[in-house]
């Protein structure tokens, strides 16, 4: 199977999440700049954290009216896995493939250290490879990462059980604790919590494989590519 | 031509922790009087003659929900005035 990074100006973590899937998970993979139309011939869309066009305007704001985000919210459509991490939530919230925001942290810091996670639902096509319950430890890093949505939108998400992963100790005063959510359909997962920084022992933790090894079973088990 | 002047700020319900900085530092500052602060974002859009005003108003509100304002976040609000080339 293949999986596309995409590259916007500002991206910062395009080659961890190479690197992740090129050597540790072992799947084919290709960087695909923002200026592409396609995501022909691609199993599952990674996006990357970083700060895409200097997080001007708001985080994500302009990267959303990139070239490739037609053919993003396409594939996002066709029920294929797209996992948008860091700067990739906050591009996805601003395209609306995610409901809710980013805002800043509530102690207005920049946070960048290792947070337990809680596996709130091990279900998705993004963390089939956890326990339900399980704790793991992810790095996070960023400015803007307080999930913020109204209580309509946060029991919807309670509902159809789109909230993927908490935080055990919120650090940054993001709604119920959220850490990443899932779309309705369940095929598009924004998190902030940096999994490709945390893919193997040398790097403190490798909890964060799973996420990526999550998406692999859930296409090869499918069996078919779905064109 | 015509200049659009569109402030966006946060929504009552969202904390703004850099207008509560700000704040803070002005009553350390001494501006006990100061009692709410707002920090928000300000644009100046200049615009080409051609169009009526209900036209200018319809696209300053496109922009705005496009792309200026987050409305699960933001407000918006604009005046637009005629600039002294068009007087």
């Amino acid at each position: 199977m293949k999986f596309a990074v995409l590259a916007f100006p500002g991206s910062n973590c395009e080659m961890d999440l190479y690197n992740a899937i090129k050597d540790i998970i072992k799947e084919d993979v290709e960087l695909v700049s923002y200026k592409h139309d396609s995501l022909a011939g691609f199993d599952a869309v990674l996006i990357p954290g970083g700060f895409s066009y200097g997080d001007y305007l708001r985080s994500g704001a302009i990267a959303r009216f990139s070239p490739i985000i037609p053919a993003l919210q396409d594939f996002a459509k066709s029920g294929k896995p797209v996992l948008g991490i860091c700067n990739g939530f906050q591009i996805l919230t601003e395209a609306g493939l995610l409901p809710g925001s980013l805002q800043k942290n509530v102690s207005a810091k920049f946070i960048c250290k290792t947070e337990p996670l809680v596996v709130n639902n091990n279900h998705s096509m993004f963390s089939s490879e956890y326990k339900a319950g399980q704790l793991i430890d992810l790095p996070i890093a960023h400015g803007d990462g307080n999930y913020y949505c109204d209580q309509a939108t946060l029991r919807d998400l309670v509902a159809n059980d789109q909230i993927v992963f908490k935080y055990q100790n919120n650090p940054n005063g993001s709604v119920d604790n959220i850490a990443g959510i899932t779309n309705k359909q369940g095929n598009v997962l924004g998190m902030m919590p940096h999994p490709e920084r945390a893919v193997e022992a040398v790097l403190g933790s490798d909890d964060g494989k799973g996420v990526f090894q999550s998406i692999v079973n859930h296409i090869k088990s499918r069996g078919v590519i779905y064109e | 031509m015509a200049l659009a002047k569109v402030y966006v700020n946060y929504k009552k319900s969202i904390l703004n922790p850099e207008a509560e900085a700000v704040h803070k530092a002005l009553k350390r500052l001494g501006y006990s009087d100061v009692e709410d602060v707002k920090l928000g974002k300000y644009f100046e859009l200049t615009v080409a003659d051609g169009k009526t005003k209900a036209e200018l108003d319809a696209e300053i509100n496109e922009i705005c929900d496009k792309l200026l304002a987050n409305y699960n976040m933001e407000n918006y609000h604009y005046e637009i005035v005629e600039t002294e080339a068009a007087q």
